[in-house]
């Protein structure tokens, strides 16, 4: 190959503060604040899964315990929350936008655009230790199978001791739903199954329309995964702050 | 043009310019008159027929459709002839892009482009459709896909901007996101027949590829570069060589291809 | 005594230019079995071409049943106002189709009509929908695609960013081309057994232009220092639709697609103009007339704000104007900070296309100079006094391989090229190497900046003999400086652009030159030649092309009279072509 060197640092690149003039807002703040959210959702995962022992408020259940299996495994009973988090984790983990995330915000690569990188160790991109990456398809059936049980759980809730119920918590719950389904059937992995790998859409009519609607929910997937990461959340607080009895429980029957 | 000063307030740019070659350069600043309007390449020019007459520039058709003019303004990636002066303030800097190795000036040696270029075998249809004496037929919605691919022109701003190349120099393990783009125009064509997913996982490295999506960041031709192309085809790539459920399934059926690829009405 | 080149490359045919023409020409050449060399002054793929935007012209009949060769045929020739090679009009509108579907199996992609085939869209006084096209970027597409079959030829080199200065000729046959690259200014010396011209236009000699910095004319002027006869030198189109507004954009092209989907001319008081001019035809009728009308509608006082006209087609949805007209979206939303979906653009005609060029023999594209083809915008005949849109570009895979072909039989017909004659040479070098020597001469810049002051003030729109003569001068007077410029500044090889516009300017003041003595013989109004002095046109001179030469006192014009026309395209020009089918109107 011709051609392998680079322009020398005469060029005074090391020294350009970088402006992106497509985003007003300064170029570290992006992966900062995704560093920062991250984390915190880690933290908060453990903490509830080695502290906490249930995730159920009378009909509503946590999608950080549902399902409500617990597994016994040589004396130790193991909540859901350990034994579930697994599968979200690889969905979200191998996900294309949250691929961006990590390794923009925790590795800095690059940590923004046309920023220069730390010199450190050989990059190979997705060829080695990141090559799990590629198996992003079957987090999503598993997660599709979670979501599934997500959405009974939901319908659920609204049936408690008899009755038809109807509480703030249901709310939350369907919100949560809706917001999973648009990260989960938005995913680049499902636009690839539904449609994308065939070359000739007009000779798969049906094929197509779905490729067509899984793209419409593809174009905005990272703001879906924000989303939805949050209603996870915000849900899991919701019921464990029931469960504490820091809120009343706001039902209108 | 008489009527041209009236809505012109005459302003000053300072405009900082890489000028020099491979050994050696520096940052020479130049002041421009602003014109209503102006994009950095207007800037650029005038310093060249005005102020330095050397000063090495590539440009062409001054209305971004040629892709010639790509350089880091403010460190940045952009086409100058699609910057307008205004959306910068007083002062900016011009560079040459840092990927490739500078000839002089603003101008850099980009052939290793076009040698990767080459080394993408060229559209090929199926026996059958080549010798077809009928035109062919496809609808709008099986071109529609490839055809925001065909819209690059070339301008090697991804290229610039890509990490792998920019700061890991691995140009001998991946051919770029232009090229993922020119690979993905001719495995999703629907009348293109090779199987283009052995030259993707090995020799073009789609898997050098991390997805932080800098590339469409700055592809003035806003191709999503990422989401349309080349996360498509890293999962056509997964469907060949890292679904074992698939390869499992191929063993059974005696090896061949996956139906339905590259075929069509 | 000048430095001698120290490279020297040995090729069959030697291609310049890698247009649409260039590469068109050199694939045929490299399948009749030559060895092929591609030079071209920018990167490849960046071409002029790919600024066409609108499509190419080819009578497939996808979309009105009704077209065929013949109503093509007559279309071009009553455009050019039957001053056109009518044999080269005969040939593009057979054989563009064919090229057409070729393109396609080479990978090239159109939008596509219900039925699957290729889909056309109406354009400027074409009688049928008649263009090829994928949205807006039709000319890219061109390219793209037959640089992905010349990059897979191998018996093709490309060699990048590499300047002819000077053809040289070994008895009224060429022997090759002195070159330079512009990367580090290295002198390189091609000997071919035959060479093919596809440079392009000089559409840069004029301010106001949608050309590139390349479209400097080299073509014709190389051509014209080798002996080759120019013809038609006087006929340069305005295209109708240049933008206005800011000055920065002056210029670039608006494409005659924005039209051909429905958009409407109007000038400052909102009346659709065109129903004066051309009541039939409207927005779609030439590009002369409608360059016309919007000039006098601006001399009339009726203008847009910046000197131009409203062209408006927020009435379509802007999906539809996103989808069709994406890059012009984009064009005016970056560049002028107007939203077409929702506002009207400003146009005002600019400087397009050079009908004009080196004479060549209708079949082949050879010139009178032995070994010496030309193909596409340099060469003239096929769109005679005024090109119809998307004709160029089926005009350059028509040619561009009919004269590849023929250079590669040439090039296969003489055993090898033609002796290398060292005074040539010689005084070829030491002109392109003079402007380095002369470090306090005349800026080459502000040289080409008064060129086309010169052109754009005395061969405007409307012409009169008085500004011409008065033009003529001025060229002359600037020809004579240009012998003594120099670089401007510092005189570096590596990459120089004073030297670089230095040698463009030559070409270019031989365009000029040939634009002026030729408009100035011409002594009526025809498509784009307009005189206000001689307003009619005038039937004894469409028998006459005027020829423009070098001869031992300089350039001369002189008038041939061109072939009649056979009685049986006489018959298919006076037919008239129904718009539709029956089955279409009801």
């Amino acid at each position: 190959m011709a051609v392998s060197q680079q322009a020398p640092g005469s060029a005074g690149a090391d020294a350009v503060e970088v402006r992106n003039p497509y985003s007003s807002r300064p170029n570290w703040l992006y992966p900062s604040a995704i560093f920062v959210v991250f984390t915190a959702f880690v933290v908060y995962g453990v903490v509830v899964g080695l502290f906490e022992t249930s995730g159920r408020y009378g009909p509503y259940l946590s999608p950080f315990f549902s399902p409500e299996i617990y597994v016994r495994v040589g004396g130790f009973l193991i909540p859901p929350g350990i034994w579930i988090a697994p599968f979200p984790l690889a969905f979200r983990l191998t996900c294309y936008y949250y691929r961006k995330a990590y390794f923009r915000s925790f590795l800095w690569h690059p940590r923004s655009c046309a920023i220069q990188e730390p010199h450190r160790g050989t990059y190979r991109g997705e060829t080695r230790f990141w090559i799990f990456n590629n198996l992003h398809r079957y987090a999503l059936y598993a997660i599709v199978v979670q979501m599934l049980i997500l959405l009974y759980d939901s319908i659920a809730a609204f049936y408690y001791q008899g009755h038809l119920h109807l509480g703030l918590g249901n709310v939350v719950l369907v919100v949560n739903v809706v917001l999973l389904s648009g990260y989960t059937f938005g995913c680049h992995a499902l636009r690839h199954l539904v449609g994308g790998s065939t070359d000739c859409m007009s000779c798969h009519r049906a094929r197509y329309r779905l490729w067509k609607g899984v793209t419409v929910l593809n174009v905005r997937h990272e703001l879906w995964a924000w989303l939805s990461m949050l209603s996870v959340w915000g849900t899991d607080v919701y019921i464990r702050l029931l469960i504490h009895g820091v809120l009343p429980h706001a039902a209108w029957n | 043009m008489a009527r041209a000063s009236t809505g012109d307030h005459v302003q000053q740019l300072r405009m900082s310019v890489f000028r020099g070659d491979a050994s050696e350069g520096e940052m020479i600043t130049y002041d421009v008159p602003v014109r209503e309007g102006m994009v950095v390449l207007d800037a650029v020019l005038w310093v060249q027929a005005n102020l330095a007459p050397d000063l090495a520039v590539r440009w062409n058709c001054k209305a971004a459709k040629c892709g010639s003019c790509s350089a880091e303004i403010n460190g940045f990636p952009r086409l100058m002839c699609k910057s307008p002066v205004s959306d910068y303030g007083a002062e900016l800097s011009v560079r040459p892009m840092r990927t490739f190795p500078i000839i002089r000036d603003l101008v850099t040696d980009v052939s290793w482009n076009y040698e990767v270029n080459k080394r993408i075998p060229k559209f090929t249809p199926s026996e059958k459709d080549a010798f077809d004496p009928q035109p062919w037929r496809m609808q709008q919605e099986d071109v529609d896909r490839i055809t925001e691919f065909r819209k690059c022109i070339e301008c090697f701003l991804c290229q610039d901007v890509c990490h792998v190349l920019r700061d890991h120099d691995r140009k001998d393990a991946f051919f770029g996101p232009r090229f993922m783009i020119r690979i993905a125009g001719l495995e999703m064509h629907p009348k293109d027949s090779l199987d283009r997913r052995p030259l993707l996982k090995n020799e073009a490295g789609v898997g050098m590829c991390n997805i932080t999506k800098c590339c469409t960041e700055v592809c003035p031709e806003h191709i999503h570069i990422t989401d349309n192309g080349i996360i498509p085809l890293k999962e056509r790539v997964a469907d060949l060589y890292f679904d074992p459920v698939r390869a499992l399934g191929r063993r059974l059926r005696g090896g061949g291809r996956e139906p339905d690829r590259g075929r069509s009405r | 005594m000048a430095e001698a080149p120290r490279e020297t490359v040995e090729t069959d045919v030697l291609v310049i230019g890698a247009g649409g023409a260039g590469m068109r020409g050199a694939v045929a050449a490299a399948l009749s079995g030559a060895r092929v060399t591609v030079i071209c002054k920018s990167l490849l793929g960046k071409a002029h071409t790919v600024m066409a935007e609108g499509g190419m012209a080819a009578a497939l009949g996808n979309v009105a049943h009704l077209d065929s060769w013949e109503a093509h045929f007559a279309d071009t020739m009553k455009g050019g106002k039957l001053i056109n090679n009518w044999r080269m009009a005969e040939i593009h509108a057979k054989e563009a189709p064919e090229r057409v579907l070729e393109l396609e199996r080479w990978g090239a992609v159109f939008d596509r009509t219900r039925d699957g085939l290729i889909h056309q869209r109406p354009f400027g006084a074409h009688t049928y929908p008649r263009l090829a096209h994928i949205g807006d970027r039709t000319g890219l597409e061109l390219i793209r695609s037959l640089q992905d079959v010349l990059v897979h030829t191998p018996a093709v080199d490309v060699h990048m960013e590499v300047t002819v200065a000077s053809l040289l000729t070994s008895d009224g046959r060429v022997a090759g081309a002195l070159a330079y690259a512009r990367a580090d200014g290295r002198l390189i010396l091609y000997r071919a057994r035959a060479i093919l011209l596809a440079t392009g236009g000089a559409g840069k000699i004029y301010r106001i232009t949608s050309n590139s910095w390349e479209s400097t004319g080299d073509g014709t002027g190389l051509a014209y220092e080798a002996g080759a006869q120019l013809q038609d030198m006087e006929f340069v189109q305005f295209h109708p639709t240049g933008m206005v507004w800011p000055p920065g954009v002056r210029g670039i092209l608006v494409t005659e697609g924005v039209r051909g989907e429905g958009g409407l001319l109007r000038n400052k008081e909102g009346d659709r103009f065109m129903e004066k001019y051309d009541p039939e035809r409207m927005e779609l009728s030439a590009r002369d007339v409608v360059a016309r009308a919007i000039n006098s509608e601006v001399l009339a006082g009726r203008g847009s704000p910046h000197g131009g006209a409203f062209l408006d087609i927020t009435h379509r949805s802007p999906d539809f104007i996103k989808s069709k007209l994406p890059s012009m979206y984009e064009q005016f939303l970056k560049l002028a900070k107007v939203d077409i979906t929702k506002e009207p653009m400003e146009v005002a005609p600019t400087i397009h296309y050079y009908m004009g060029g080196v004479r060549v023999d209708a079949e082949t594209g050879a010139t009178n100079v032995s070994g010496l083809f030309a193909a596409g915008e340099v060469a003239s005949g096929l769109h005679g006094a005024n090109r119809l849109g998307g004709n160029s570009l089926s005009d350059l895979l028509v040619f561009g391989k009919r004269a590849g072909e023929a250079a590669g039989a040439f090039a296969g017909a003489h055993g090898g090229s033609a002796p290398i004659d060292s005074r040539q040479l010689e005084q070829a070098t030491e002109r392109l190497l003079a402007p380095l020597r002369r470090p306090h001469g005349d800026s080459p810049y502000r040289l080409m900046s008064e060129l086309q002051e010169v052109c754009t003030k005395y061969a405007p729109i409307i012409r009169e003999e008085k500004g011409l003569r008065e033009g003529l001068e001025k060229v002359l007077e600037l020809g004579g400086r240009a012998q003594l410029c120099g670089t401007g500044g510092p005189n570096g090889r590596a990459f120089n652009p004073g030297w670089h516009t230095a040698q463009d300017l030559h070409g270019m003041l031989i365009n000029a030159e040939a634009l002026f003595r030729s408009a100035i013989e011409r002594k009526e109004s025809r498509g784009a030649h307009a005189r206000s002095d001689y307003p009619r046109l005038d039937a004894r001179w469409a028998e006459l092309n005027l020829i423009t030469e070098k001869t031992p006192d300089g350039m001369a014009v002189r008038a041939v009279e061109n072939k009649p026309l056979p009685y049986e395209l006489t018959e298919v020009i006076s037919q008239s072509f129904k718009r539709y089918t029956p089955e279409e109107i009801s």
